[in-house]
């Protein structure tokens, strides 16, 4: 089995190598011909691996391949921790990024920097492979990192725009405050534990449990409460949780595949698969529980309302992600990894699908994002109208959908919970049901419904995208209605993760939904007599009303709540406030380190000041050589009298 | 009677003369180069009394040594104080300060 492993991981890679060095010689076809064969044939043996290892039962796979480096007793292997949880990421991370390389060919096509494109897409696969399949926290720390750098690159793919390079470096900058705690995280890791291996870690966790450190002077820190804390700080950076969500909304200035397969897929769930791979931790530490349970309900609820003023259709959907993203952390919070990572599974797929649908959209109005200027393309575009419509009903938890499953099953397990802030989340994610609903088929709405308010030159232009288009929405459309009902059984309540996650049984919450469980079709039965179905119908119909019926009730809305409008469309202020203090203060303090730092003591004092001292003290001897002979003659007489008679005197 | 002091007295004389002769005069490099020959004559008296005293000709053999070599750096001297008259116009030892830092 190693050598498959190894096999799913550099495949990718090479795909990836040989696309970035030698894609002028390869051209566009032979670019992406040899990427997707990468994917294709990452993505067919991961569906084995996950065959081996769900089906036939095949023993988890912990080992290290490769030793990179010694230090001091430490071993930093390169390895493979292989069990069900990540047989599922490496299922869900290389089928949506095969299906982003497909549609790519179409999205892209004519851009100058195709095959660097297709070069970073693979590169990131690899990336993301790597988090995903280590077996211990430098390796997971070095994907961690590398996906970070290859969201920078295509966040700014378009360099030439101005906008674009403000995003990347936003989204690169974010993420270092994020990667700080991270690391730290690790390094109070290695202190308590002396070893970065998943196994000894998860091993020793409970020997730690009781055990405090100082970080401040006088304030008891239980270790694994400190390092869960600093780890999740990671995890809010990379899933884009309150308050690093800043950088998300604008790395849609990246191209729309990626938006797709990084910032709404695979990437941002990083942080949530994370949190789950080290629930043996995080199970002793409720304290840093509770602190996720806040952090996710706030992302969860106050994230969904920004999505209702947006007019960009992909700042859109950003924010139903960064709202997503808050339910599977809720879940996390409560103890109920599986519905997070069942919801991180079911989201990868209809959230894929909704970024690619609304790129399909963007392709068909010639890059118009503004959906003020779409409206009534369902006849137009029928293909991406059907599937746009399943992935809507998936975001919004309609009944049937895999959405459904998994949002629901993390709203009830929230419920169950007894732990501090539980109360709040449980509120949160059901209001946040109706707010989803709300936005997402007010966009849904706006784009395929309703008066055409395109103009008369892209109307006449618009049709269906190309089939390299349209084929990965639909192969990611099926999941996204089946997938949910067909998993959410083994998933949820069965055995599937076995050993993989580790939940203490007083936090059990998912336990308790089970004894209720009677499988999927019941779940439906019972999902359609609960408060968050009602609430996403309403938010369905609240949308029909003020969208379609009357669109005039809008900006009748907009005008007598200004101050919420604008709260809303400034994103609750975030962006000024780290501009103005995080920002603009670095600029202070590094254009007062400048003017006194630099100008003045080291220009001023230190090289200038040397200089000028020399010189004057040259200018005060020179004084000393008048020119003129008898001076110097006078200085040599004197000289020797003063020698002669010191030699006779002594 | 004559003793070794009297000569020796003469030589220093003389030495301090030429010596003040090179500060104090600030007009002519031509006094200049013959103060130097004063020099050399005071040190010449030296050579001799002590080779007298001491019944040593080699003192004597020195001084002509001396003499010719004085009276050719004489003529070099005199040789650049022409050429410096040449570009300078002038021999005044006030004006000659382009060393003067």
């Amino acid at each position: 089995m190693e050598n498959i492993y190894l096999a799913v991981i550099l495949a990718p890679l090479i795909g990836s190598i040989i696309a970035g060095f030698w894609g002028k010689k390869i051209g566009t076809v032979g670019a992406h011909t040899v990427t997707i064969i990468g994917v294709a044939i990452s993505c067919g043996l991961s569906f084995y691996v996950f065959k081996h290892h769900v089906f036939d039962g095949g023993a988890t796979f912990n080992g290290a391949v490769y030793t990179w480096a010694v230090s001091d007793g430490f071993t930093f292997d390169i390895g493979f921790l292989v069990d069900q949880l990540t047989a599922m990421m490496m299922v869900v991370v290389t089928f949506v990024s095969l299906m982003v390389h497909i549609y790519t060919i179409g999205y892209m096509k004519g851009d100058p920097g195709y095959q660097r494109f297709f070069c970073y897409i693979s590169l990131f696969t690899f990336s993301m492979l790597m988090l995903v399949m280590a077996n211990n926290f430098l390796q997971l720390f070095f994907g961690w990192e590398a996906v970070g750098l290859v969201s920078y690159l295509l966040i700014g793919f378009w360099y030439k725009r101005e906008t674009a390079i403000y995003a990347n470096l936003k989204a690169f900058l974010v993420n270092r405050v994020g990667d700080f705690g991270f690391i730290l995280g690790i390094a109070v890791v290695l202190m308590y534990f002396n070893s970065l291996d998943y196994e000894d870690v998860f091993r020793n966790a409970g020997n730690l449990s009781t055990i405090t450190v100082q970080v401040i002077p006088g304030w008891d820190w239980n270790v694994i409460t400190l390092i869960c804390m600093l780890l999740f700080i990671g995890a809010m950076g990379k899933s884009a949780q309150v308050p690093l969500h800043v950088w998300l909304p604008d790395s849609m200035e990246g191209p729309t595949p990626i938006s797709a397969l990084i910032h709404a897929a695979t990437m941002v769930t990083a942080g949530v698969f994370m949190v789950a791979r080290m629930s043996p931790l995080y199970e002793w530490s409720e304290t840093a529980l509770s602190f996720i349970i806040i952090i996710g309900a706030i992302t969860a609820l106050f994230m969904g309302f920004l999505g209702l003023v947006q007019n960009d259709i992909k700042r859109v959907v950003a924010y139903s992600t960064l709202s997503q993203l808050g339910y599977m952390v809720v879940a996390l919070g409560v103890s109920a990894y599986a519905a997070g990572l069942f919801h991180l599974m079911t989201h990868a797929f209809f959230k894929a699908l909704l970024f690619l649908a609304a790129g399909s959209v963007i392709i068909a109005m010639h890059h118009q994002q503004d959906i003020r200027k779409m409206g009534g393309l369902r006849k137009y575009l029928p293909i991406t109208y059907a599937t746009a419509l399943i992935g809507s009903l998936a975001l919004i938890g309609f009944p049937g959908f895999s959405g459904f499953f998994s949002k629901d099953a993390i709203i009830e397990a929230v419920g169950y919970s007894d732990l501090f802030g539980s109360g709040f989340a449980y509120v949160a994610v059901l209001l946040g049901v109706f707010v989803t609903a709300l936005y997402t088929f007010r966009m849904f709405f706006l784009v395929f419904h309703g008066k055409e308010r395109m103009d008369e030159h892209t109307r006449s232009h618009l049709k269906e995208s190309p089939l390299v288009v349209t084929i990965p929405l639909i192969l990611l459309a099926i999941p996204s209605i089946f997938i949910g009902g067909l998993t959410i059984g083994p998933m949820l309540f069965g055995d599937y993760f076995g050993s993989s996650l580790v939940v203490f049984k007083e936090h059990d919450v998912l336990a308790q939904m089970g004894e209720n469980f009677t499988g999927a079709l019941g779940f439906v039965l019972h999902g359609l007599v609960t408060p968050a179905f009602y609430l996403s119908m309403a938010g369905l119909a609240t949308a029909w009303y003020i969208y379609i019926k009357k669109p005039s009730i809008a900006t009748h809305f907009k005008e007598k709540y200004k101050t919420i409008y604008n709260l809303l469309d400034n994103a609750y202020g975030c962006d000024d406030f780290n501009d103005k203090w995080f920002a603009g203060g670095s600029r202070r303090l590094g254009s007062i380190l400048y003017k006194v730092g630099d100008t003045q003591i080291i220009d001023g004092v230190m090289v200038n000041g040397t200089a000028q001292t020399i010189g004057w003290w040259a200018g005060v001897t020179r004084q000393l050589q008048t020119g003129f002979l008898y001076h110097y003659a006078f200085a040599m007489i004197l000289g020797l009298v003063v020698l002669v008679s010191w030699i006779f005197i002594v | 009677m004559l003793s070794l002091t009297h000569f020796l007295i003469l030589g220093a004389v003389l030495f301090c003369i030429s010596i003040a002769g090179i500060f104090l005069n600030r007009k002519n490099i031509i006094i200049l180069l013959m103060a130097i020959e004063l020099m050399l004559l005071a040190v010449n008296i030296n050579f001799i009394a002590f080779s007298h005293y001491l019944d040593d000709s080699a003192g004597q053999i020195f001084v002509f040594f001396i003499l010719t070599v004085a009276a050719a750096e004489a003529a070099i001297g005199l040789a650049i104080l022409v050429a410096l008259f040449r570009n300078k116009r002038t021999i005044n030892v006030n004006d000659l300060d382009v060393l003067k830092g």
